[in-house]
């Protein structure tokens, strides 16, 4: 404020010249500061992919926005799971994360890291564990993963909360032995909580399977993409009609049927081929089949 | 120029030393109990508090939020839970009631910082000054704001010394440590009070709160100023003490009514004339101070010097 001393020696215009052009200078400093944090805090947002966040945190946009960076969950967690992010962290300065494979989330029963936040940044709706989301499970590594070289680790299966749903053993046949059969841990999204138990679990120096953050793990349909067998069910009939036989060029008497049957040799000609069955080197029973080349040897 | 002397020799003199440091001393408690209090949970399992200044909760019962932080967040598109919403009312009340900045000196941990800043500023004599308005926090509240709805992130906790340094201490420090010293060098050396009175723009939004708080510092027997300049020597928005201590004439009633007073006291500790004390704001006429103006004639106030001094000290 000027006294009335100084305005009576400053002419008016002057005076108003210096306190738009101070004015102006501050609203400048203020806005040059606002863009650098600006900047910086769009730049600090990107959660790195190891960062997982607690069970009902919101989608990382409205997480940022509803998360004061209390603490408050990382004090009520029993497992000392979690931990705020520090400067540089892997996520945003002060927000909560975990890693997997350091602590992995113990998935409480009654979720006390939820219940423990007093924004809601972490969503209160969430009364089952089991419906959490912190992540999935991606097995990202089969050229190490054991399951993959025909040995029977089954760590991450073994160890995974919600065995047999979020994690299955699938078999597969062992092209390098020949005989045997690979158990292949397969995830399964629609049980996987990203609790990261079976990256913690994982025997290898570094994990084959790990979990990542949905955006990461998880592919999504087209909007317009539909699954013709669904659908078929779903109306009864097929989507694209007529819905056109498929032809399969067999020779005639031949049939194939592709919802299980197979090839179907029709009875006219199979009565045909029973005739020719003794001509071959081979009979039905193995036996007899050692027994005939035992009387043709010399 | 003034010889470099101590501010408030005089009332150490006069009061003695723990008198003439009341208020600090108090205030120092304060900070320091409040700090302590969030700290026995992490280092002795002791949890009576949780969490950190931005929210917390006492006892597992009281929800205390920082209204500021939930602003940002409200503009940042997040419509919080009733705990949090609770915790910021009672906190809002708090402030509205004892002025908004006591958070600044009684409550805030980078205050200790900065006030050490200062003080080895003033003993060393650096008189640098650097020419930010201290309009800036306003404009730099009104960004902050701005900003979060503009990238739907509470932006400035990404770089907020305050709570950089009380998560920081509370949790693990990190690399803050390296914007807790940047901001004490700013202090030091590049602005006096720079980031406290002119920058900070949760002390902006908590001076807002403290507009029209009923607690404030008087300078009831401002007519025994002597003019020793001590009050403004230490106080860290000298602009506010300037209408109460020297208004009398102008009509402008005793009350340090600026809401960027920060109710830290000091200035009644360094006055060896007893002018200052804490008070309510009503009662504000000059009418008051009407008993003290025999005072006056023993120290008669040269305007003229007065302000050649006061131009000299800023």
């Amino acid at each position: 404020m000027l006294s009335q001393q100084t305005s009576s020696r400053i002419p008016a215009s002057v005076s108003r010249r210096r306190f738009l052009v101070s004015g102006a200078r501050t609203a400048g400093v203020a806005a040059l500061i606002g863009l650098g944090v600006g900047l910086y805090s769009r730049q600090s947002v990107s959660l790195s992919a190891e960062a997982l966040r607690p069970p009902g945190a919101l989608i990382e946009k409205d997480f940022n926005s509803a998360c004061v960076r209390c603490g408050l969950c990382v004090r009520d967690c029993p497992f000392d799971t979690l931990s705020l992010a520090k400067l540089g962290g892997p996520a945003t300065l002060g927000t909560p994360y975990f890693t997997a494979r350091e602590i992995p989330c113990e998935m409480c029963d009654d979720i006390p890291c939820v219940k423990a936040c007093p924004t809601g940044a972490l969503d209160h709706s969430l009364e089952e564990i089991d419906n959490a989301r912190m992540g999935l499970a991606v097995l990202l590594d089969e050229e190490t993963c054991l399951n993959f070289k025909g040995l029977r680790c089954d760590v991450c299966y073994r160890i995974c909360p919600a065995i047999d749903q979020a994690i299955t053993l699938e078999h597969v046949s062992n092209v390098r032995t020949g005989k045997h059969a690979m158990f292949i841990p397969t995830i399964h999204s629609e049980h996987c909580t990203g609790c990261g138990k079976c990256e913690y679990g994982c025997v290898l120096e570094e994990a084959a399977i790990k979990v990542l953050p949905l955006r990461l793990a998880k592919g999504e349909l087209g909007q317009h993409y539909r699954w013709g067998w669904e659908e078929k069910e779903k109306t009864g009939h097929s989507l694209v009609s007529p819905d056109i036989e498929h032809k399969y060029n067999l020779p005639e008497g031949q049939r194939y049927d592709y919802e299980g049957e197979g090839l179907i040799f029709d009875e006219r000609d199979r009565e045909s081929s029973k005739g020719r069955s003794d001509e071959t080197p081979f009979a039905s029973d193995p036996l007899e089949t050692l027994n005939r080349s035992m009387e043709e040897s010399p | 120029m003034k010889t470099l002397r101590y501010p408030g020799a005089e009332a150490v003199q006069g009061k003695g030393w723990l008198v003439a440091h009341k208020w600090l001393l108090v205030r120092r408690f304060s900070q320091l109990s409040i700090l302590t209090v969030f700290m026995l949970g992490p280092w002795f399992g002791l949890w009576i508090v949780k969490g950190n200044l931005n929210a917390s909760l006492t006892l597992d019962t009281l929800p205390l939020t920082d209204p500021y932080v939930l602003l940002q967040s409200l503009f940042a598109g997040h419509l919080p839970e009733t705990a949090a919403i609770i915790g910021a009312v009672i906190i809002l009340v708090f402030y509205l009631l004892v002025s908004g900045r006591v958070y600044c000196s009684w409550v805030c941990p980078v205050n200790m910082i900065t006030d050490l800043a200062h003080w080895l500023r003033e003993r060393l004599g650096i008189k640098s000054a650097s020419n930010i308005s201290k309009n800036t926090r306003y404009w730099l509240l009104a960004v902050t704001l701005l900003l979060a709805f503009a990238v739907s992130n509470i932006a400035w906790e990404t770089v907020n010394p305050v709570s950089m340094m009380h998560r920081g201490l509370i949790f693990s420090m990190g690399m803050a440590w390296i914007v807790l010293l940047a901001v004490f060098v700013f202090d030091f050396i590049i602005s006096r009070r720079g980031w406290c009175s002119h920058l900070c723009p949760v002390g902006a939004f908590y001076s807002l709160l403290g507009t029209h708080s009923p607690l404030r510092i008087r300078a009831d027997a401002r007519a025994q100023c002597n003019d020793c300049m001590d009050c403004f020597m230490v106080c860290p928005e000298q602009q506010v003490i300037r209408p109460a201590l020297k208004g009398a004439e102008k009509g402008i009633g005793p009350v340090i009514t600026s809401p960027n007073c920060t109710n830290c006291g000091r200035c009644i500790d360094v006055c060896s004339k007893q002018v200052f004390h804490f008070g309510l704001r009503f009662n504000n006429s000059t009418d008051d101070t009407a008993e003290n103006n025999k005072h006056e004639n023993k120290h008669p106030i040269n305007e003229h010097t007065n302000q050649a001094t006061e131009a000299e000290v800023l």
